[in-house]
């Protein structure tokens, strides 16, 4: 059963996201360096941690399935990595207006965690038409599980890779939002980091329960012989 | 309420704010279209619910009529 | 096992035979190369290159080629019925990504072969550069080697395989290309080689190497499952 207890965790999540939006603009300080622009990064800094972690869980699921063969494994690697490719698309429109407020542009290659997360994205875009073009189900679901585990071993390597290929004349931006952060904004940050995780788990959980009840009835139609309107969706695996 | 905004002193002010700001709506409009599409999820599950269960309400008094014809 | 190493030999002497004997890849690759440099030379209006923009081209080029190559990597296996031979045979699948990472290996080292003294003669005044290049060429090579095999045989059991490669494939190997172009451009560069962090570098592509020859060799074997 997905749908137990998704009611207690919406509620937790929506008050942790509330709570956490009143710590970045009435608790924590202005910083001196980057002045309101600073506050961008309780927002974008726990998504993109949450979407990278969620990337490296769906990897860890697709280890499950290719272990036991249990097709529920595959269904929440699915559900990982499409809910943190969602999550990178708001870190990615974050990042960039964090880009153009800080840079003046739209986009900059100079900031190589954005830009690393940029290629994981896309990385994990493929995702989807990879998916597609394999028609077997079981076979499908197999190749999705090995394609989210070589991912999963990129991302870190990817990285270590942009990092080192910056110019060590431009500092790193991000290093003054987690490097000697005074008490009061790690505490914000940390709390918005939880607030961000739970709200990724929260949706995750609630994709899973819209799959369930779609898998059932499916699972329904077959069992009463009833005709049915049109196919599912190829990609996207059933959970029953 | 006036207190309140008066003691806070991060709400935006002067060029920055905006981008602040709409970054964090950016954000809650991701998530506003992420419910949008789930609640159309929803219908369409609730609408073949109902489909399935006339159907099968359907057959059943199709079965209890050839039942009733079987025994004249 | 040795019943692996022969299978492994078996395999590799099969496909590279073939190869000699159809000449399918290797004339198609070296040729889009040696056109793509002319395309280059046109579109950035440069008879010399130097630098980044030299380690650019050279690597894009090199890429895209290898492309070709990956995309026909498991055609032979998936016409003929190798998938099945394999499938049968008392011995461990992953000896299939080995042999045929060791056959694209080989490929990829041709096309060098062929398309860098081409790139020299077009592009490079300079020719101090090229011999630490070969070692360059060579661990970048072995990256591309695991990473196409791996994706090529997913690729070729699945619709639009022509696509799918390059598509996946592409974003897996930009560390690679980070790292092989980092290591190239100051080799190029205007006054004769550099080795600006070339040690760290040369560092990236072994790790990237080995990471993904052992995620290859390690998910293989479900692949070839029916």
């Amino acid at each position: 059963m997905f749908g137990k207890g998704l009611r207690p965790l919406s509620i937790a999540t929506v008050a942790m996201l509330a709570a956490g939006l009143s710590l970045v603009f009435f608790y924590a300080p202005i910083e001196t360096d980057q002045g309101i622009i600073q506050k961008i990064f309780y927002l974008h800094v726990p998504l993109a941690i949450v979407a990278l972690v969620g990337f490296v869980v769906g990897g860890v699921f697709a280890i499950a399935h290719l272990r036991t063969g249990n097709r529920k494994w595959d269904a929440y690697s699915y559900v990982s990595i499409h809910m943190s490719v969602i999550f990178g698309v708001a870190v990615l429109l974050t990042g960039s207006i964090w880009a153009k407020a800080s840079w003046g542009h739209w986009w900059v290659w100079d900031e190589p965690t954005l830009v690393s997360f940029l290629i994981v994205f896309l990385m994990y875009a493929t995702y989807y038409p990879f998916r597609y073009a394999i028609e077997d189900p079981e076979r499908q679901a197999r190749y999705a599980s090995v394609f989210a585990i070589t991912a999963g071993a990129f991302v870190p390597l990817n990285f270590m890779a942009v990092r080192m290929a910056q110019s060590l004349v431009h500092p790193r931006v991000f290093a003054t939002a987690n490097g000697g952060l005074p008490g009061s904004m790690m505490l914000t940050f940390l709390f918005c980091l939880a607030a961000i995780a739970l709200l990724w788990v929260t949706l995750v959980k609630f994709e899973l329960t819209a799959k369930s009840a779609s898998g059932q009835v499916k699972r329904l139609r077959r069992a009463l012989d009833a005709p049915a309107p049109g196919s599912g969706s190829r990609i996207a695996p059933e959970v029953s | 309420m006036h207190a309140l905004l008066a003691s806070a002193p991060a709400l935006p002010l002067g060029e920055g704010g905006k981008y602040v700001a709409g970054a964090y709506i950016v954000f809650l409009v991701l998530i506003v279209v992420y419910v949008a599409i789930m609640a159309a999820k929803l219908q369409r599950i609730e609408r073949e619910l109902r489909e399935l269960a006339s159907f099968a309400e359907q057959r059943k008094a199709e079965e209890q009529r050839e039942e009733v014809s079987a025994d004249v | 096992m040795t019943s692996s190493r022969a299978a492994f030999a078996a395999i590799l002497g099969k496909d590279l035979r073939a190869e000699l004997r159809t000449l399918q890849s290797l004339p198609a690759m070296a040729l889009f190369s040696v056109t793509t440099f002319v395309i280059f030379r046109f579109g950035l209006d440069r008879t010399s290159l130097s630098g980044s923009l030299a380690a650019g081209v050279l690597w894009a080029t090199l890429l895209f080629a290898a492309v070709l190559g990956i995309n026909r990597l498991f055609v032979a296996e998936r016409e003929e019925g190798g998938f099945d031979a394999i499938r049968l045979a008392p011995i461990d699948r992953s000896a299939l990504f080995t042999a045929k990472a060791a056959a694209l290996l080989v490929y990829l080292l041709a096309l060098e072969v062929i398309a860098v003294p081409v790139f020299a003669l077009f592009f490079l005044h300079d020719l101090g550069g090229l011999v630490p290049l070969a070692l360059v060429l060579l661990l970048a090579d072995l990256g591309l080697a695991a990473t196409g095999t791996l994706i090529s045989s997913m690729a070729v059991n699945s619709r639009a395989r022509d696509l799918l490669v390059p598509l996946v494939l592409l974003p897996l190997v930009v560390p690679l290309m980070i790292a092989a172009t980092g290591a190239t451009e100051p080799l190029l560069a205007l006054g004769g080689p550099g080795y600006d962090r070339f040690g760290t570098w040369l560092m990236v592509l072994g790790l990237y190497d080995l990471i993904f020859g052992l995620v290859g060799y390690a998910v293989f074997d479900f692949l070839l499952e029916d």
